[in-house]
């Protein structure tokens, strides 16, 4: 069992959207609990990696999986090659850990065809599951294109009124940058042939010490560089995501927000930044330049929506550039702040989608203005809605403060401080644009009589958002729970990016510890 | 004269043609069987056709890795050959296995319909398997006669008959410029054999520069370029392949196509190679223009058979990219490629021949609206072939662009690469909005019409299978490809 728990873990979902379709399609308890179930059990089958000690002690891949796929003589090799590290694992366990959630979340809001979107849920699932793990590039690619093709039916299916739009905007955007990549996974694979270096098929492992020349270098980290910051997505690259997020069902919306687009950032943390290393010095600037204009534009142009669910989606343009600000920062602080604020922003905007999922379900509305003053009459959803609100804000005790914080102070002690500077404003305007909006929804009088009636939180739901926020205040009050695990892979991926010994500095651990004083 | 007749009488091996002999033999049987069945009695010839084709095959297969030689070295049943057998086997069974309901359903059940593809198959088989120019273009012959035939096989239908027609002019017209290019080299050379066309370059280095070898060597690819639909001489494909039957369209897509391919494959790395330099030049603008003119065309198609046409088009344009690759890669990737399009093309024809109605050759997007939701399984089915088509994993469509354009960049033309990629791209476009319309949008009908053809679903169960495994587990047939490659 503990030799294969990845395959098993990734293909399980696959098992189980296989088994689903002989579901007779009118039984719809019966697919929405099969569906349900299979999700736990993923979510149980990866529960022994999150409690593994051995992430605190190494940074390398574990869990290996290796076996001989495609060999076609002196052409081109692939291999099924897997395992975790300290940066895949906790991504791994927040997908395994919000697919139940999304699927509970959907109980009453699917009414067409809830065999074909259980379905799709559960392929998604392999697809990010598969991606996380790879260790093979072109077995990373192929997960890759696998999530495209579930989302697209997703969004264009059970999707709001201008779904179409949504889900061939989503598709092309995402597909072009992929292809791009493609040609860049192929080139460095024939580099490292020609080169005469050892190379284990497509494996990264063998990739990462190449030593590719700097003008190579560059159009490789332009090709991976170009396809991740779609999915990100950065700043001009964004506008596919307004888009499928406002018409993607809250499900569609809450896997895209809290899964799918750490795909982007993953991508840059596990491929272009450590394999192109000297351009990626080169690219610094220009990449930190657009978080930050990402940060602020999509925070003013979350301020200024009607639709609250756009309002999160260009909140997630913003929550984003924190990320990759971050990262760019490359130091410890800056990449672990980074680190788990994708976690954050998977747990926090995960759960405003399904806060606006509640609302729509009640009110069949999205408008702002047709809210107000439901704190009174939702007590509890008022509650929960606040604490997300804060842990999205970044207010110190939530999540959000932790990896903000760290991204911020990483980029402010690195090359990147006056960039740091400006994007501290983002923190501001997420307090304005999010306590606006709650204020709006929440506060005030009953002004509109369709909302006299409007009823609290059931039970499932909070069922669903318990979880979330359980997490919203361990990340917040004890992140060590994670950095422990996060960090040594951390560290050596630094090594690898900086070419160099990086002396091992405690650096988190104080700095949450103040953090925690401090409050 | 008599020499060579001697020679040739004395070489003869039967071995070496034993597949396409056996269809020949078999075709002309057939016809003979069709004369005597009552009319609108066809599917003993159809089962009789595919039982043929198997032996075929089985031959063909047991030939692997034991090249024959025959006729005096004209014919070479190599694992090159082998290979291409196969596909045009493939292709040529699909098609039949999608035919008999939807002749019946045309009201055309003749009989002469199978021996045709029969004898279309052999003439496949000789051009891959030809080492001479002139069995290269009996080959050719035979396949385009017969094609002619079938293309216009619905003789009262008009726009049929134009496909028939047009198919024939263009077809005779390219053959043309095909044998001029073949005697120019062959007065050059003094031979029709390749191989002795190859040693006389060898020995000859300063004829890649005669005015004659270069302009015989173009013209001879002309032909074939007429053949393969390359723009800018694919102006015949879209109405063909709109007016044909649409089993023929579909074979005629996947078999003769991949044989024109292996002709020009085995005659430019044989014969031109002298002219390497120039003719990747060549190929390249050629593979860069049609696949740009096949995607950009198709997007503004609404009828979906000439959308196929188009997007055929635009596959000939990435096959060509391992052309231009000119490498060991390149060549098993086109092969590959044939195959993995045979499949994931024929069985989205064969989808259009279930959901089509009689008489009506104008399947539009609008006449799949909701497919999906009222016939779910053509819909799952339709979808793979799409993805195939776009490229996309875990199909073979993913696998065998990765194929040809992981040769195109072991020799460096990334360039090449990126806009093949860029391409795929534009294709996903018309692919998809194929599925908007199944899927995306309520259904207007309730698709009473569509019936699930036992023959034509076995085809696309058949399609479905090969889509799936050359797309998961590839690497067996990649290294048959290997092994058959230049």
């Amino acid at each position: 069992m503990a030799d294969n728990l990845l395959s098993i873990m990734t293909f399980f979902p696959l098992v189980g959207m296989i088994a689903l379709l002989f579901i007779p399609r009118d039984n719809d308890a019966m697919l929405k609990s099969f569906a349900l179930a299979v999700s736990l059990i993923t979510f149980l089958i990866s529960l022994p990696l999150a409690f593994d000690n051995v992430f605190k002690t190494s940074g390398g891949m574990h869990y290996r999986e290796f076996y001989e796929w495609i060999h076609v003589g002196e052409f081109f090799q692939m291999n099924y090659n897997v395992g975790v590290d300290g940066i895949s694992l906790w991504l791994v366990m927040l997908t395994t850990f919000i697919m139940p959630i999304a699927i509970l979340s959907t109980w009453n809001a699917v009414k067409k065809n809830t065999k074909g979107f259980m379905a799709m849920l559960l392929l998604l699932q392999t697809g990010m599951l598969g991606a996380f793990i790879s260790l093979d590039l072109f077995l990373f690619y192929i997960f890759w294109e696998l999530m495209l093709i579930p989302m697209y039916f997703l969004i264009g299916i059970w999707g709001g009124s201008n779904r179409i739009y949504a889900a061939v905007k989503f598709f092309i955007y995402t597909a072009v940058g992929s292809l791009l990549m493609l040609v860049g996974i192929i080139f460095v694979y024939y580099y490292a042939i020609q080169s005469g270096s050892p190379v284990n098929g497509f494996g990264i492992q063998e990739f990462y010490q190449l030593d590719i020349p700097y003008g190579a270098q560059f159009w490789l980290f332009l090709a991976f560089g170009f396809s991740f910051a779609i999915k990100v997505p950065m700043f001009p690259l964004h506008t596919w995501l307004p888009d499928a997020h406002t018409e993607a069902p809250t499900a569609g919306s809450v896997i895209l927000a809290a899964v799918l687009l750490k795909m982007g950032t993953y991508g840059y943390v596990r491929f272009a930044m450590p394999l192109f290393p000297e351009a990626l010095q080169t690219f610094i600037p220009f990449l930190a330049f657009l978080s930050v204009v990402g940060i602020i534009y999509g925070s003013l142009v979350a301020m200024m929506q009607d639709d609250v669910k756009k309002l999160v989606a260009y909140s997630s343009v913003a929550h984003l550039g924190f990320v990759m600000l971050g990262l760019f920062a490359l130091n410890m602080q800056g990449m672990a702040g980074g680190m788990i604020q994708m976690i954050n922003h998977g747990i926090s905007t995960g759960a405003l989608f399904l806060i606006v999922g509640f609302l729509y379900e009640r009110r069949h509305t999205r408008q702002i203005s047709e809210f107000g003053g439901l704190a009174g009459k939702m007590p509890i959803f008022a509650t929960i809605f606040l604490i997300i609100t804060f842990s999205s804000i970044g207010l110190p005790g939530t999540n959000g403060f932790v990896g903000e914080f760290l991204a911020l102070m990483g980029a402010f002690e690195s090359d990147l401080r006056w960039y740091a500077v400006f994007a501290t404003t983002g923190v501001i305007l997420a307090a304005v644009y999010m306590l606006w909006v709650y204020q709006r929804i929440m506060f005030g009088k009953v002004t509109n009589p369709a909302n006299e009636n409007i009823k609290d939180l059931s039970a499932r739901e909070i069922v669903i958002m318990a979880p979330l926020l359980l997490f919203v205040f361990w990340i917040g009050i004890y992140p060590n729970t994670f950095f422990d695990k996060m960090n040594p892979a951390l560290e050596q991926l630094l090594q690898q990016i900086n070419n160099q010994q990086v002396a091992i500095v405690e650096v988190v651990q104080p700095v949450v510890a103040n953090v925690v004083d401090t409050k | 004269m008599e020499n060579l007749v001697q020679e040739a009488i004395q070489n003869v091996n039967l071995h070496a043609v034993m597949p396409s002999l056996i269809l020949s033999v078999a075709g002309m049987a057939l016809l003979l069987v069709a004369v005597f069945s009552p009319r609108g009695k066809t599917a003993h010839i159809a089962w009789l056709s595919i039982a043929s084709l198997i032996v075929a095959g089985i031959v063909t297969i047991m030939g692997w890795n034991d090249t024959q030689y025959g006729f005096a070295g004209s014919v070479q049943l190599d694992n090159f050959a082998a290979f291409f057998s196969m596909i045009c086997i493939i292709a040529a069974g699909l098609a039949i296995l999608m035919s008999d309901e939807y002749l019946k359903r045309e009201n055309f059940p003749v009989g002469e319909y199978y021996p045709l593809i029969l004898i279309t198959t052999a003439g496949a088989m000789w051009m891959v398997s030809g080492t001479d120019l002139i069995t290269i273009f009996l080959g050719l012959e035979v396949l385009s006669v017969s094609l002619y035939i079938l293309a216009g096989f619905f003789r009262d239908q008009v726009r049929c008959n134009e496909a028939g027609l047009k198919y024939f002019f263009l077809g005779a017209f390219s053959t043309g410029f095909l044998l001029y290019g073949m005697a120019l080299l062959y007065g050059v050379s003094g031979t029709t054999k390749v191989y002795d066309i190859a040693a006389y370059i060898q020995a000859n280095p300063d004829t890649t520069t005669n005015v004659m070898f270069v302009a015989g060597g173009l013209l001879m690819l002309t032909g074939f370029f007429f053949k393969i639909a390359a723009a800018p001489f694919h102006m015949w494909t879209p109405d063909v392949y709109q007016g044909a039957p649409t089993p023929i369209t579909a074979f005629m897509s996947a078999g003769p196509k991949a044989a024109a391919f292996a002709a020009l494959i085995r005659v430019t790395f044989i014969c031109l190679e002298g002219m390497q330099d120039h003719l990747t030049t060549v190929f390249w603008v050629l593979a860069v223009l049609t696949m740009t003119v096949g995607n950009l065309i198709a997007l503004n198609q609404k009828d979906l058979k000439r959308m196929l046409a188009y997007s055929s088009i635009a596959h000939a344009g990435y096959a060509m990219v391992g052309l231009v690759a000119w490498n060991e890669i390149g060549s098993a990737g086109i092969l590959f490629y044939m195959l993995v399009y045979t499949f994931m093309n024929m069985g989205a024809f064969a989808i259009l021949i279930l959901i089509g109605r009689s008489g009506e050759e104008n399947l539009t997007l609008d006449g799949v609206t909701g497919l999906g939701y009222k016939k779910p399984m053509l819909g799952i089915a339709f979808s793979i072939f799409l993805f195939a088509l776009m490229g996309l994993p875990p199909t073979a469509g993913f696998t065998g662009k990765f194929y040809i354009f992981a040769g195109a960049i072991n020799s460096g033309y990334i360039w090449l690469a990126v806009l093949g990629v860029l391409n795929s791209a534009v294709s996903l476009y018309y692919y998809l909005r194929i599925m908007i319309f199944m899927y995306f949008k309520e259904p207007q009908e309730d698709y009473a019409w569509v019936k699930i053809y036992p023959a034509t679903a076995v085809s696309i169960v058949i399609s479905v299978i090969g889509v799936l495994y050359l797309g998961i587990v590839p690497g067996s047939i990649m290294q048959l490809a290997r092994m058959a490659g230049f």
